[in-house]
């Protein structure tokens, strides 16, 4: 069947030569670009991350080279990763979307031990963002849960953000109840009952606490409600901390597998470390990210409240155990809001 | 009001309180469903001044998103405008079983959610999906890339120009065609001199309404883009984050390009109709 | 792609007695083969295989695991939302759209043109702008919203209201665009034979016109329904994205793939495929009645 053949192949070849045409223009240029994927809140922080890393790679003697950052929710981010977005390096909101990536064979599962801290290299914690004079007197997690209190908190089956909110109301609940994990999950509920918005994204929440002026307090990243207070002026919110938070590691990694197809496993490496040296961590302090600096951390101390900060290790047993049991289909946090409904 | 009916056909007539109850309503709605947002993204673009706007506009990530959602319309377009023809060729010269059943697989993107459009190409072509660890082996990448993109671009307008040309084709019939093979025109002939002719201000009308279409497409791109600023964000996607990252004016700004389009999209097509209204007539269902 | 098979030599201006097995009568007219394998071939790689993807994904869960990562609460509360407010934004396009077509039809006035243009504004909009500008309008402190606010204490942005409100603004067009040329057509002798036979102007709305008009109605109601119920990137930015109240199906989706349920996101994506084809092929009848009506 001479012609069906030809056809077919005129017609594919056609669709896969004008497809081809426009490869050219994405794939090579390799060795000297690197490609950051990172969660919502981090853009500023690493536009002037990727500016202060290029200029010292060049003054070092290794050229020119561009840094592209792609941002959206934490979990969606490891998703596209993990279907095959070009990662060299994922900087993401909490360990276990890393453990996702590695789960899918593309970096070890050790990924954590590979840098200093958790490879974590700036810390960060949950606080409160509330309108100006605190009119609803919101204080602490308890006020959080009281009628006619509106909470805009992200939504924790996307967002990274949004988990630590959670686990950080968690651990406020257990530390107020002896451990007790049935009045956890109550208190939980309760807050979760005066959620009128559950955006993807901390962005997106962020957005509609400061911009659309809905709710009355939003559970925010730190840094997220520092940059708020910047962009809109400290005349119209303010920041209240609560007695107790938890402490959130936003971890860093290499993805191996593409930066050994794609030849920049050095500049990836070197450019996951600037985020630890002083330079790094100075800008870190600067976007209101706790700096692991011991030095760092004094001489920026005024900017960051002193609060008691409980770690996802002591409280839930690890990231793993975390997700399995509070964010996993059918976990806890489902049968809140089934119980909600 | 100045309404008026028709006025020939008395009977016709409704009475004047209904007359302007009923236009009155009619703009009302318009006016709060259309006319209010189209407005308001301009509002909102020029709030700090035309010099923010500006700024917004040349920043560097704008332009490659500009750049990219020509890119991406280019290539997509004329490809949907070749199937377009070619399948209204054979659809309506030519009697054959089964035509119901492709027609309606033409329309069939028309009537699929754009978020599912990006995910079968995801499933497709992903690093887990059925082709795309051959292909991530070959060193080629298609979504979060370029051809993603246009894939799901052409995914989402597919059946545009087809729709368009399909009943127009048809009320045409074939008597013209067969007339100058008669007359010894060869096929290539026929379709340049006789149908292109009798087709072009529909076939314009569908390529018109298919790239705005390509160019605004969102749900369906956000999902195959990977959101690499200045690489694969086109500008709607652009919207969506600087909407994220309180740039409100610059979000709008970009937006209002955009909503141009859009207006511009609409002078033409009505121009074309107001033209060409008998011929086109055929292609409004 | 397997139709071709038989249509080899097709592209011939005289074609052989092969092309009859698919051609229902020969045809002086060259191409078939030439078209119809490009068609098919097209139409093949950019819309049939990947959908046939989606549902080997879907299929991949066996059948008690397909209906388990469909039946559960959020995922039927979804599709209430999506097809209930879809409904509604659908109905209200019935009702507006039916006075704006008969406005435009029927009556002269100032701008008529203009507005007559301006209907189609939501096919040519891109979806995002239509949505960050219907959120800033109907947000609590936009320009529409506040006064919604302050008059009758009622919210829109960022409640199931909002998404009905940007399902009506992208459904605007279709029953416009629908009824407006049958009632360009109408002949006037039936409503002034009506008239003359003593019918007031509403009974002869009611038993004439309306009868006449009533497919096209019900075949925008359905495009402005289909429409709605995959509609995404206006929705998010309004809806409140709340499991339960104000999630949509597309938006479940795609969280169901940002938490790594590849198959559950197919699951519920085939179900939302399945729900179009049947929503087509309604408006495939919907059609061919509205032709026989309107040829009558």
């Amino acid at each position: 069947m001479p012609f069906r053949h030809r056809l077919s192949v005129l017609a594919a070849g056609a669709l896969f030569a004008v497809l081809g045409m426009t490869l050219g223009a994405t794939a090579a240029k390799a060795q000297n670009t690197l490609l950051n994927v990172s969660y919502d809140p981090t853009r500023e922080f690493y536009v002037e991350i990727n500016k202060a890393f290029a200029q010292k790679w060049q003054k070092d003697g290794g050229g020119k080279i561009t840094i592209k950052q792609s941002h959206g929710g934490s979990g969606k981010q490891a998703r596209s990763v993990i279907d095959g977005l070009d990662a060299d390096v994922v900087t993401l909101a909490l360990a276990y979307d890393i453990d996702a990536i590695a789960d899918a064979g593309l970096l070890p599962k050790d990924w954590m031990a590979r840098l200093p801290d958790n490879s974590a290299p700036y810390t960060s914690t949950i606080v409160f963002l509330v309108r100006k004079g605190n009119p609803k007197q919101i204080k602490d997690w308890n006020d959080l849960v009281k009628p006619g209190v509106a909470v805009v908190t992200p939504n924790p089956k996307t967002s990274g953000g949004a988990r630590w909110n959670y686990l950080g109301a968690w651990a406020y609940a257990l530390a107020q109840n002896n451990n007790d994990e049935g009045k956890a999950k109550a208190f939980v509920g309760d807050l979760f009952k005066n959620v009128p918005v559950l955006d993807s994204g901390a962005r997106g929440a962020t957005v509609t606490f400061t911009q659309r002026g809905i709710g009355d307090v939003l559970l925010a990243w730190e840094n997220e409600a520092y940059l708020s207070l910047q962009e809109f002026g400290a005349d119209k919110f303010e920041i209240v901390v609560p007695s107790l938070s938890i402490l959130a590691e936003p971890s860093v990694a290499v993805v191996d597998s593409v930066v050994d197809r794609k030849g920049t496993r050095k500049l990836a490496e070197a450019y996951l470390q600037f985020l630890y040296s002083p330079e790094g961590q100075e800008i870190a302090a600067k976007n209101f990210y706790r700096p692991r600096l011991k030095e760092l951390a004094t001489r920026y101390a005024d900017r960051f409240a002193n609060v008691k900060l409980v770690t996802i290790d002591q409280s839930f047993g690890g990231w793993r155990k975390a997700q399995e049991t509070h964010f996993a289909d059918g976990g806890v946090f489902d049968q809140i809001y089934q119980k909600g409904r | 009001m100045l309404a008026k009916t028709s006025g020939q056909r008395p009977a016709l007539d409704d009475r004047s309180w209904v007359r302007g109850l009923l236009i009155l309503s009619a703009l009302a709605f318009l006016l709060l469903f259309l006319v209010l947002p189209l407005v308001s993204v301009f509002v909102e673009a020029f709030r700090r001044g035309v010099g923010a706007y500006w700024d917004a506009l040349i920043e560097p990530d704008a332009l490659s998103a500009i750049h990219l959602t020509l890119i991406v319309a280019a290539i997509a377009v004329p490809l949907n405008l070749v199937f377009g023809v070619a399948a209204s060729w054979c659809i309506s010269k030519f009697d054959f079983r089964g035509k119901g059943l492709l027609i309606t697989l033409i329309d069939l993107p028309f009537s699929v959610s754009p978020v599912i459009s990006g995910i079968i190409y995801v499933l497709l072509f992903g690093l887990h999906g059925v082709v795309g660890p051959f292909l991530k082996s070959q060193g080629i990448q298609i979504i979060f890339a370029v051809p993603g993109l246009v894939l799901a671009t052409i995914f989402v307008t597919f059946p545009f120009v087809a729709r368009e040309l399909i009943p127009l084709m048809q009320e045409q019939g074939t008597e013209e065609e067969e007339a100058a093979l008669v007359l010894g025109a060869s096929g290539w002939q026929t379709f340049w001199r006789v149908t292109l002719p009798n087709i072009k201000w529909g076939l314009m009308y569908g390529v018109l309404l298919c790239n705005a279409r390509a160019m605004g497409e969102f749900g369906a791109v956000s999902v195959v883009s990977g959101h690499i600023r200045g690489e694969t964000n086109t500008m709607p996607l652009h919207v969506e984050i600087l909407y994220n990252e309180y740039n409100f004016v610059a979000a709008f700004s970009v937006a209002s390009v955009l909503a141009m389009l859009a207006l511009v999209t609409l002078v033409a097509k009505t121009a074309l109709e107001w033209r060409f209204g008998a011929e086109l007539a055929a292609t409004r269902h | 792609m397997v139709a071709a098979s038989s249509t080899d030599d097709a592209a011939l201006p005289s074609s052989g007695g092969t092309v009859l097995s698919v051609l229902k009568k020969p045809s002086v007219i060259p191409g078939f083969g030439l078209t119809m394998g490009f068609t098919l071939a097209y139409l093949g790689l950019i819309v049939l295989l990947p959908l046939a993807a989606l549902a080997v994904k879907a299929a991949g869960l066996g059948w008690a695991g397909f209906w388990n990562a469909v039946l559960t609460p959020r995922v039927l509360a979804a599709f209430e939302i999506s097809f209930g407010l879809s409904l509604l934004a659908a109905a209200i396009n019935a009702v507006f759209g039916f006075v704006v077509a008969w406005v435009l039809v029927r009556y002269r006035f100032p701008g008529a043109k203009i507005v007559d243009a301006l209907v189609d504004l939501p096919f040519a909009l891109p979806t995002a702008v239509a949505g960050i500008a219907l959120s800033a309008l109907y947000a609590p402190n936009g320009w529409i919203g506040q006064l919604l606010m302050d008059w009758f204490g009622l919210k829109v942005a960022f409640t199931p209201l909002g998404i009905a409100i940007a399902l009506t603004f992208i459904g605007l067009p279709f029953v416009v665009r629908t009824v407006q040329p049958i009632l360009q057509d109408l002949p006037p002798e039936e409503e002034e034979a009506a008239a003359s036979l003593g019918a007031t102007r509403w009974q002869s709305f009611r038993r004439v016109v309306f009868p006449s008009l009533f497919p096209a109605l019900l075949t925008g109601f359905a495009l402005a329904f289909a429409r709605g119920v995959g509609e995404y990137g206006s929705v998010i930015f309004i809806a409140g994205n709340m499991p339960g109240v104000s999630e949509i199906v597309p938006l479940l989706i795609v969280i169901k793939l940002e938490q790594y349920d590849y198959a559950g996101a197919a699951a519920v994506a085939t179900l939302m495929l399945a729900a179009s084809f049947l929503l087509l092929l309604i408006l495939n009848l919907l059609q061919a009645w509205m032709r026989s009506r309107h040829a009558r």
